[in-house]
């Protein structure tokens, strides 16, 4: 074909489309046909180089050939993008065909969803959401209390037969001194008698924390937890305690109704005093009535004590079981693994961390 | 407090049936504790007469008996294998059906070697009984006239037992004669009236003298003490009714004079004492005990007596301790012929403080430290004369009083306003007044001015809202309706300390890294105290529960370590607990402190738990618990790259893997690191385990801060990474030449992180390390030209070269 150099009109155009056209077809992956572009219509590429030389031509034959030439490129081209796409198709299933994963094989399942809360601490969340919806702040006080916090100005005297039934926990004595030894608070009550020292009424807190008893047997622990709550104002009286007991049960137990029955009984602190037994039928066993706590009204010398005059001010004050009341609504049969840190224990009965309890999402999921 | 119904029924006219009574005593604040009634259990067999008893044809120990088991009916054919079964016997007979305790089976109709039983005779053990003798029951001959009554009845054992949890505040009710009045008030029938007790004041004078001896400080111990002498008793033991009331309520009859008195102080809530009269030397004092005295009591045992407890005493000495317990020397025996009955009245703080020094729970120290009334005093000596001229015989003599009785009468200002304004219940006058008569008190006065009078045997009650207790408990609690507390506010708003909400982010943040909250004693063995920097003797118990939970625990360490080996003996090797929780340095408020701390042991760590196919196993290390401690830190919102790091870890720490992190010299906020393999032996923990402490109350309070974020400083212009690997001093900290970097140009350069440490090879022999970071350049406000990214490339260098000595690698 040299003389095709010296006048390409002479080419056979015709033949050099089959040809290409058949290079196309030939090419068998993409490497070769990116060749047969390069031949075609690379730089120095056969049709390239017609084109090149489109110039040198005379006018009259330029525009005919230059037609012509574009028609082979045009072919040429479509011919090239349609090979290239099959061929990527081609290409992309043999890779595919070739990644394989046993996806069987296990996952880790997140630190997320190993962690747990203690069912102590969810209660005591759950019972924060409640209480706040009805005003109550939260108060704390330390465990090591003055024995004059712990008893006497909670109105038990030295020697009141009352304070047989605490076992209390002493605190050593230093070795010369008179005064009373300390003690590890019985009850969360002496946390009544700092918030009234501390703050003018009204008052409406709750007290969680941690107490001490020196008992330990099959239903007892030496530590165990405590929710106390106190309202003082002008007015509050008893049917308010019940109000706020029975909405408290019911929000606690997410129940739509909550029998409750107030036992007469005796606490030093309080005047009157309750127990308070709901009826079983919160958690799915109507007819028994279960004690959850005890209540009362604010004893007039308990405020007398805190420097609040009994004929103005007036209150109440309740107590339950912290860990009581989580046994009772998740159904733990058993005090004792609460502190035990058992890991099969834990994991079974504790709380994922996105188990955060909110009135508006409810309080267990 | 035990008693029976038909003992209640001498109080109390009511037709009531046990479950009523029950549910009411509960009800008005005398919780009952139980209810055991026998003729539940017991009350199908009956007293039945073997009127024929045959040889079994087929078996040599059994007989064929024919038994009459109520008149008119017609013997049924019962087959026994008792020895002492005979013609003619009174026995006890079950019919089929019959549950029988003793053996825990119902009789169902069968033949025994062929022959149908239809029924059963019982022995004592069958009826769950005790008494002498083998074989079945020999039913005394004299009840023939009670041939199908029920057996129990015929013991006297039919009544229920009540069991009563007093309150201590209710002296009044250690006495049937108290709760009977209390029921009575509340609806539930009538109190009956005392009878008046007559012929007990004998004619001549009581021949041995009684006396107070007290200082003015003291009187008040024993302010009255009253006796009566009887003169030629006879003891023995006292009739059955008597027997059986105390055996019901679980006491042991001893003999007549003793069983009277114990009588009297259930029935009434009234302590008695009886002195053999012939036992006594010279005058019965009661005064204060003396050093080194002691006495032999009533339980065998001797008591030392010292100079705060009230003694009744004799020529020879301390009798017994007032109120609490009589002594063996002078008690009473069957061969007591003369007698001294003490009725007095006895301090109850007192009787309570000597009763817990001697380590004696009485019946009377029961009752004396509760309160007994005052007023009792001479009634009681006269029930109790007149109980034991009936029983035992004798002559009285005049009554002998010292003292006299104190006078506790008081009454206190009331409005019947005061009833609604506590209990939210409107209750009409003329119910509150007919509870305060039914109760004792008395009403004088009108309106708002009232003026009640407190009964003597209430030494409860001081105020007006005592009072309303009273009328409340006893009009019903189930009259108090629910009254929704005013809202304070519409929406609620926050009601946690900043504290609390510590507390519950660090919970929530660690149990996000996988571990597990557990809750651990508050005390600790003390080695185990001394071991993390506590054991001081100002935060022992004085009466721990056991040595085990002796000491208040400095950190919440030893407790989590506790638990992951304990965890480990029950094959869970990879654990990661922590604790949120309270520790002590101190016995103050202020000493007490909140901690998260947290453990990691074996594998577990926050990638993952155990083995998997994707990676190593690796087992937690160091840089667990300081990402832990830093997460926790940074949840509750100060920047982690603020802490400074340390390395004075306190001694229970590893001395080369941990560190403290801190805010200046004295804000320590938490310590992290593996522990110290000392530590971890003095616990009994196998080593390694790592571990975290964070205290959460060191962090900075919390800044009051706008709610908008400030606007986002987002450059448009890329951001440019460059590696330095620096060569060093194997001991220069990492750390140290971040510092250097990050300070190099503090504009434009945004992060320094290390991505490879390497210390082997010929590094090792030199005692070098290779720290290699990567510096994120962000520009400003231009592209950074080649020659600005060389110039700080050479800062960098030169500062770290600078700081730590460090050459940059080749």
């Amino acid at each position: 074909m040299a003389d095709t150099a010296a006048d390409p009109s002479a080419i056979d155009l015709s033949a050099l489309e089959s040809e290409l056209l058949n290079d196309v077809a030939k090419a068998m992956d993409l490497g070769a046909l990116d060749a047969v572009r390069v031949s075609a219509l690379g730089k120095k590429g056969r049709i390239s180089e017609l084109m090149a030389k489109l110039g040198a031509m005379p006018a009259d034959q330029r525009k005919a050939f230059g037609q012509a030439v574009n028609n082979v490129k045009a072919a040429v081209s479509e011919a090239l993008d349609q090979k290239k796409a099959t061929l990527e198709v081609a290409a992309l299933a043999a890779r595919l065909a070739n990644e394989h994963s046993d996806i069987t094989l296990p996952v880790r399942v997140g630190p997320e969803a190993q962690g747990r809360i203690h069912p102590v601490s969810q209660v005591l969340d759950e019972c924060i959401e409640i209480f706040a919806d009805m005003g109550f702040k939260v108060a704390e006080g330390p465990d090591i209390e003055s024995d004059d916090y712990n008893f006497t100005k909670l109105n038990i005297p030295a020697e009141h037969p009352a304070r047989q039934e605490h076992d209390t926990f002493y605190l050593k004595t230093k070795p010369g001194s008179n005064a009373a030894p300390l003690v590890l608070r019985t009850h969360t009550s002496p946390v009544q008698i700092r918030t009234m020292l501390g703050q003018k009424p009204p008052i409406r807190i709750i007290a969680p924390g941690r107490v001490y008893r020196c008992d330990s047997d099959q239903t007892h622990t030496p530590m165990f937890h405590q929710i106390e709550g106190l309202v003082i104002d002008e007015t509050t009286h008893m049917g308010h305690l019940k109000w706020v007991l029975e909405e408290m049960c019911k929000a606690f137990f997410e129940v739509d109704t909550v029998t409750m029955r107030f036992r007469a009984s005796h606490f030093p602190f309080t005047e009157p005093s309750m127990e308070i037994d709901i009826d079983k039928g919160a958690l799915g066993k109507p007819g028994e009535w279960l004690e959850i706590g005890g209540c009362g009204m604010v004893h007039p010398n308990v405020l007398r004590n805190c420097g609040l005059d009994p004929e103005t001010y007036q209150g109440f004050a309740f107590g339950m079981g912290l860990d009581r009341m989580a046994m009772l609504k998740y159904g733990i049969p058993d005090l004792r693994p609460f502190f035990a840190g058992d890991l099969k224990w834990l994991r079974h009965y504790g709380f994922s961390i996105l188990d955060q309890p909110t009135l508006g999402g409810g309080l267990s999921s | 407090m035990k008693f029976t119904l038909s003992w209640l029924k001498d109080h109390l006219k009511t037709k009531a049936t046990v479950d009523e009574i029950a549910t009411k005593l509960s009800a008005i604040g005398l919780e009952v504790e139980g209810v055991e009634d026998p003729g539940k259990a017991l009350g199908a067999f009956t007293v039945a007469r073997v009127v024929e008893a045959k040889q079994h044809p087929n078996a040599d120990r059994l007989r064929v008996t024919q038994v009459e088991i109520g008149k008119g009916q017609p013997p049924v054919e019962v087959v026994c294998g008792a020895p002492n079964c005979r013609e003619g016997m009174l026995a006890v007979f079950a019919p089929l059906g019959t549950f029988i305790p003793g053996s825990g089976i119902t009789l169902e109709k069968k033949p025994v070697r062929g022959i149908v039983s239809n029924g059963m005779l019982c022995s004592l053990s069958e009826l769950k009984l005790t008494g002498d003798g083998d074989g079945i029951i020999d039913v005394p001959v004299e009840h023939s006239d009670r041939i199908g009554q029920r057996y129990i009845d015929v013991l006297g054992l039919s009544d229920p037992v009540f069991e009563v949890k007093l309150t201590p505040n209710r002296p009044d009710c250690t006495g049937v004669r108290g709760i009977a009045r209390d029921l009575a008030a509340a609806g539930l029938g009538t109190l009956k009236h005392e009878p008046r007790i007559t012929g007990v004041e004998g004619a001549k004078d009581c021949p041995i003298e009684i006396k107070l001896a007290f200082d003015k400080d003291s009187a008040d111990a024993c302010p009255v003490f009253a006796g009566r002498y009887v003169k030629g008793v006879q003891n023995g033991p006292s009739p059955d009714w008597l027997q059986n009331r105390l055996k019901a309520i679980g006491l042991r009859p001893i003999n007549a004079l003793v069983d009277v008195t114990n009588y009297i102080s259930f029935d009434l809530g009234r302590p008695l004492h009886v002195y053999d009269a012939d036992k006594i030397k010279g005058a019965v004092v009661a005064r204060l005990g003396r050093a080194n005295e002691k006495f032999v009591g009533l339980d065998g045992k001797e008591h030392v007596i010292d100079e705060s407890m009230c003694v009744i005493a004799d020529q020879s000495g301390p009798l017994g301790l007032g109120g609490i317990m009589g002594g063996e020397a002078s008690g009473s025996t069957d061969s007591t012929t003369n007698v001294l009955i003490e009725s007095a009245w006895f301090d109850p703080l007192r009787t309570a403080s000597t009763g817990r020094k001697a380590g004696l729970v009485t019946d009377a120290r029961y009752r004396f430290e509760r309160g007994v009334d005052p007023q009792t005093v001479m009634p009681g000596l006269d029930l109790a004369t007149q109980m034991i001229l009936k029983l035992c015989g004798g002559t009285p003599s005049k009554s002998r009083v010292a003292g006299g009785v104190p006078d506790k009468a008081r009454s206190i200002g009331f409005d019947f306003a005061r009833v609604e304004k506590l209990t939210g219940v409107k209750l009409p006058e003329g119910e509150i007044k007919a509870i305060f008569e039914a109760l004792g008190f008395t009403i004088t006065g009108k309106g708002s001015k009232l003026s009640v009078g407190v009964p003597s045997w209430r030494p409860d009650i001081h105020g007006a809202a005592d009072l309303v207790e009273e009328v409340i408990r006893i009009a019903g609690l189930d009259r108090v309706t629910a009254t929704p507390l005013p809202r304070l506010h519409g929406v609620t708003g926050p009601v946690l300390t900043e504290r609390q909400k510590r507390t519950r982010r660090a919970r929530r943040t660690l149990a996000a890294r996988g571990m597990v909250e557990a809750v651990t004693w508050s005390f600790l063995p003390r080695h185990q105290a001394e071991a993390f920097g506590g054991g001081s003797e100002e935060l022992e118990l004085a009466n721990p529960i056991s040595t085990d939970l002796a000491s208040m625990r400095p950190s919440l360490l030893p407790g989590l370590l506790a638990a992951v080996e304990r965890n480990r003996n029950r094959g869970m090797a990879d654990v990661a607990l922590f604790e949120l929780g309270q520790a002590y340095r101190g016995d103050t408020e202020s000493d007490q402190f909140i901690a998260a701390a947290g453990v990691r042991a074996g594998t577990a760590r926050t990638t993952g738990i155990g083995r998997n196919w994707d990676g190593k196993a690796d087992l937690a290390n160091e840089f667990d618990a300081k990402a832990d401690a830093l997460a926790v830190i940074a949840a509750l919102g100060l920047d982690p790259a603020k802490a400074q790091i340390t390395r004075d870890c306190p001694a229970w720490f590893h001395p080369g893997r941990s560190g403290t992190l801190r805010l200046g010299p004295k804000a320590v906020l938490a310590l992290f690191g593996e522990l110290h393999p000392d530590a971890l032996k003095a616990l009994d923990v196998a080593a390694p385990v790592v571990a975290f402490e964070i205290f959460l109350e060191a962090l900075p309070p919390e800044k009051k801060k706008s709610r908008a974020r400030p606007q986002l400083a987002a450059a448009d212009l890329l951001p440019l990474k460059r590696d330095f690997a620096f060569v060093l001093d194997r001991k220069v900290a990492a750390g140290e030449v971040v510092k250097a970097a990050s300070g190099a140009d503090k504009a434009l350069i945004q992060s320094v992180s290390v991505f490879d440490v390497f210390d082997g090879g010929a590094l090792a022999a030199e005692g070098k390390k290779s720290v290699a970071i990567e510096v994120t350049l962000q520009p400003v406000s231009a592209t950074l030209t080649d020659k600005e990214i060389e110039a700080i490339s050479a800062k960098i260098v030169a500062d770290v070269k600078k700081a730590t000595g460090g050459e940059i690698r080749g």
